[in-house]
């Protein structure tokens, strides 16, 4: 558990950012959202120290991170970023293995991390681990870029607009990854952006900021239906939020008893992708089936209605 | 915490400032010299200066290292400095009329290693100021004139002429114009049809991509041979040349002198221009050229009126890397007698009359360093034009 | 072409080794330049022993050079010495235009005649390219990796070698391989002031008017500028084939 307290960073007369408190549950992801200029990256930033804060302060697991040498605490926190900063002038296996090196890791004990995060981001271990950085695509040069902040098995992760510099398809493909892989290591990730379709689609939490302040810092849910502030709502879009928060509940979490339909969908489909479907077929429920075959019950469209419903 | 208070100590200043302690208290501020070959001793401040033209000196070099430790504007950093080199200038002045005994031509009062020392020093503070001051082109080629004014007004009042530099001057006057021009017309002479050739051989060398790396490795090849030799090695095939053909010996070309010199500057100028004028044409932005091109211009037109406006600073800092390079070559070329600076260069060198070299080397270093800003102002007028 | 490259390589080093080994075999080839039964190939001393001189004092100048202006390009592009970056870059303009003759004659009033002088003007003149490239190759590293590196625990000192230095290095190494080539030429120069080298052999031929000497004294200075430079390229291409530009 991460506990921001009273965080404040000054420069000169400007405050970036203005006393935020707020705290991050284990294992789960949480957003930080805003406009450029919103202070969110140096709140980000203030967590691993790369920013020292004015005032306030961050504990980790209950210790104050102030209370040892910047780049010891650095080497126990991923970091990554939108740029991906990989080392041009090293391999990629190279690059992974950066944080077991400086944490003085058996070359062994290395070389299987290195191979295992390769295996878990789809990249081939002998072709790619001998590769440089130019060799690679955008996209896997970004997985390369998270795989290394994993690589010494880091509780809590940072990243500052991971996705930025990829295009939609592969970013989709990358959020979808990030989220799986999340699950498989149960990594505490507290990320920045500033794209609100993003921030509902990876966070269990989502931070708002502006001008140094959080405004609201909830489930994405709440943050739909009961926005503690005008700019929230902007933030996020009026015109299609009733589809926004259908996508935020899955098949399965909405499924009830009820007769077997024709049409079937699967439990994690999104609420948006079943009113898409029955719009599509013009059925007017369908039955929701687990991944083993199984039938989890059924949705219908005024149940689904209902639930996009401002409530 | 009462420590924080203080203004922060620069640390420039400071460490210039220690080095004029050093200068003024352990080294010779002027040196006393029989004649103009021996070696020569040292004089103290308060043996050519009155008690109270001594005082008031120390106290201005005091003045300017307080300012230099503790003062951060900085222009009253350039004021201070430039005072510092008027007093420097003032007592090595004074120093040559009050220990030269009238009417006597044999003795020499040489600037001595704590000058020097102090002069850097000031120079560096003065530098340091005007950097911090980021002077547009026309403000540095501004002080550049006004300080060529200065010592040029301070030189031709007499004031230094009995300092050993000036005597040499002396009695070189005649020869210093010669030089002079000779030195100039050598640089620049050879530059210009560097420029005449270099320039369309590197526009042919952008269209035509596959005599590239031949033009610029055989004009790398050149810039490697060290200058004497290639000096020396044009010495033979021009003396053949003149001894065969009567009108090229008329025309001035020998073996030694001149022609070997001119030839041997143009063959070292080629390659600053040439690749310059091939990275400036590569850098023009293919958009634009297309843009040209869409509009019906013609290749000639697109050369004349996009490509060659776009490349021209790129081309001028080439132009630049060559007029300073050439300055410095000429003076190899007095080794074989082409004259110029390097004249009194190696001549004092010979006779080992180290004020005979100072005679050649500050115009030269003057010229290569008045050279370089002009240009240097030009390309960034060019590029603040162009943004 | 890589081929003929090498073949060209192979040759220059065999005709510099040959003729340092046995000139005298080649006395015939520089007969016709000289005049009146002068002698063809340099014999006030041994060619071999002048080009090692000339060789060790270039290298000893580079080394100097290469690690002071490295050192000086480090201390400026940290944040205790930005203060002084710009000072510097000024300075090393300034420095730039300076020749290497007004270097060499200026260095004579202060130290005497001999190696010494020579050694200053090639240390100073030297620095230039080397402190210029560094800074740029350290300015030129991305802030992202520079960032990464730092978000990823490394120290200052650990970034700076396994990140700023690698990555600066094509750079750097081509500064020094400027250096060298310059200081080829400019310890010629040298020998206007006494130092051991081959530019003895290039002016006792332009005192004595024996094109002979100036050619083979130009020749084999030509010679090693080349062939080090050659070898500086194939060191920068070994590096940039794991540095992409």
């Amino acid at each position: 558990m991460i506990s921001i307290e009273a965080l404040t960073k000054q420069y000169g007369a400007m405050r970036v950012v203005d006393e935020v408190s707020m705290s991050i549950e284990s294992g789960s992801i949480t957003v930080i959202v805003g406009t450029s200029g919103s202070g969110k990256s140096t709140l980000l930033r203030m967590i691993n120290r790369l920013v020292e804060p004015t005032s306030g302060r961050v504990l980790i697991d209950g210790n104050d991170t102030a209370s040892m040498p910047a780049h010891l605490l650095r080497r126990r926190i991923g970091y990554a970023i939108q740029s991906n900063g990989l080392f041009p002038h090293r391999t990629v296996a190279e690059n992974i293995a950066t944080v077991p090196r400086l944490l003085g890791w058996e070359k062994a004990r290395i070389a299987a991390r290195v191979e295992e995060l390769l295996r878990v981001f789809q990249l081939d271990p002998v072709a790619c681990g001998s590769k440089f950085p130019h060799q690679l695509s955008g996209g896997e040069q970004q997985r390369v870029g998270v795989a290394r902040a994993l690589a010494a098995e880091p509780a809590l992760l940072l990243m500052d607009e991971p996705f930025g510099a990829l295009d939609p398809v592969i970013r989709s493909k990358a959020q979808d990854d990030l989220l799986d892989i999340q699950r498989r290591f149960g990594t505490t990730i507290v990320l920045v952006t500033h794209d609100m379709d993003e921030a509902f689609r990876l966070g269990d939490r989502v931070a708002v900021m502006r001008q140094g302040r959080v405004l609201q810092h909830d489930r994405p849910g709440v943050l739909l239906t009961r926005p503690a502030d005008p700019f929230v709502t902007r933030l996020s879009g009026t015109a299609d939020r009733a589809l926004k928060l259908l996508s935020l509940t899955t098949a399965g979490e909405l499924a009830e008893p009820g007769p077997r339909e024709s049409r079937t969908v699967a439990a994690g489909a999104s609420l948006r992708e079943v009113l898409s479907d029955l719009i599509w077929s013009g059925a007017e429920a369908a039955t929701v089936l687990n991944p083993d075959g199984t039938s989890a019950g059924r949705v219908s469209l005024a149940r689904l209605l209902a639930h996009g419903r401002q409530s | 915490m009462s420590l924080r208070r203080l203004p922060a100590l620069d640390p420039l200043g400071t460490l210039l400032s220690a080095v004029g302690v050093v200068a003024l208290v352990f080294l010779p501020f002027v040196v006393f010299k029989a004649n103009r070959i021996v070696p020569g001793e040292a004089r103290a401040l308060l043996e050519f200066l009155p008690a109270w033209a001594a005082l008031s000196f120390v106290l201005v070099l005091a003045l300017v290292a307080l300012v230099a430790v503790g003062v951060s504007n900085a222009r009253v950093r350039l004021a201070f400095a430039l005072a510092g080199v008027i007093a420097v200038a003032s007592a090595v002045a004074a120093a040559g009329n009050a220990l030269t005994p009238p009417g006597n031509q044999v003795i020499r009062i040489s600037p001595g290693a704590g000058f020097w020392l102090l002069l850097i020093g000031l120079g560096l503070l003065a530098t340091d100021a005007v950097t911090r001051m980021r002077p547009g082109p026309g403000m540095r080629v501004l002080l550049l004139v006004l300080s060529v004014l200065a010592a040029g007004l301070a030189i031709a009042s007499g004031a230094f002429d009995h300092l050993s530099i000036m005597r040499e001057y002396a009695v070189n006057s005649d020869r210093f114009a010669r030089e002079a021009r000779r030195h100039l017309l050598l640089a620049f002479g050879s530059l210009a049809a560097a420029v005449v050739v270099a320039l369309p051989l590197g526009i042919l060398c952008h269209r035509i991509p596959r005599i590239r790396a031949g033009v610029l490795g055989v004009l790398n090849l050149i810039q490697t041979i060290p200058s004497i030799a290639l000096f020396g090695i044009l010495m033979a095939p021009l003396g053949a040349l003149a001894a065969a053909v009567p009108w090229a010996a008329d025309l001035g070309i020998r073996g030694i002198g001149a022609a070997p010199a001119v030839v041997a500057l143009f063959l070292y100028s080629l390659l600053p221009v040439v690749a310059n004028t091939v990275v400036g044409l590569a850098r023009v932005s293919p958009a634009a050229v297309d843009a040209a091109r869409g509009m019906g211009l013609t290749r000639g037109q697109i050369l004349a009126h996009i490509e060659l406006p776009l490349a021209l600073p790129v081309i001028l800092t080439g132009i630049r890397i060559v007029l300073v390079q050439n300055i410095g070559l000429v003076t190899v070329a007095a080794l074989i007698g082409g004259g110029g600076f390097g004249a009194f260069v190696f001549q004092g060198i010979g006779q080992t009359a180290m004020d005979l070299v100072l005679l050649g080397a500050i115009p030269i270093v003057m010229l290569a360093f008045s050279s370089a800003l002009l240009l240097d102002a030009l390309v960034d007028l060019m590029n603040r034009a162009a943004r | 072409m890589p081929r003929a490259a090498t073949l060209l390589r192979i040759a220059a080093i065999g005709l510099l080794v040959g003729f340092l080994a046995a000139p005298q075999r080649f006395a015939p080839l520089f007969a016709p330049l000289t005049q009146y039964g002068a002698p063809p190939i340099y014999d006030q001393g041994n060619l071999l022993s002048l080009a090692l001189a000339h060789l060790g004092t270039v290298f000893i100048a580079a080394a100097a050079s290469t690690l002071v202006a490295v050192g000086l390009a480090i201390l400026v592009t940290r944040a205790s010495g930005a203060q002084f970056l710009s000072l510097s870059r000024t300075l090393a303009n300034i420095g730039q235009t300076f020749p290497p003759v007004a270097v060499l004659a200026v260095a004579v009033p202060l130290v005497g005649f001999g190696q010494t002088p020579t050694l200053i003007a090639l240390f100073a003149y030297g620095l230039l390219p080397i402190f210029e490239n560094t800074v740029a190759g350290f300015q030129g590293c991305p802030p992202a990796v520079i960032e990464a590196a730092n978000g990823m625990g490394m120290s200052a000192r650990q970034r700076l070698l396994a990140v700023e230095l690698p990555l600066a290095m094509p750079l750097i190494l081509e500064g020094v391989r400027l250096s060298l080539v310059i200081n080829v030429g400019t310890a010629t120069i040298g020998s206007t002031v006494a130092a051991k080298g081959l530019g003895e052999v290039i002016i006792a031929g332009l005192l004595s008017n024996n094109t002979a000497f100036v050619l083979q004294g130009g020749l084999l200075t030509g010679l090693m500028a080349i062939l080090l430079y050659d070898a500086m390229v194939m060191l920068e291409r070994r590096l940039l084939r794991t540095v992409p530009a």
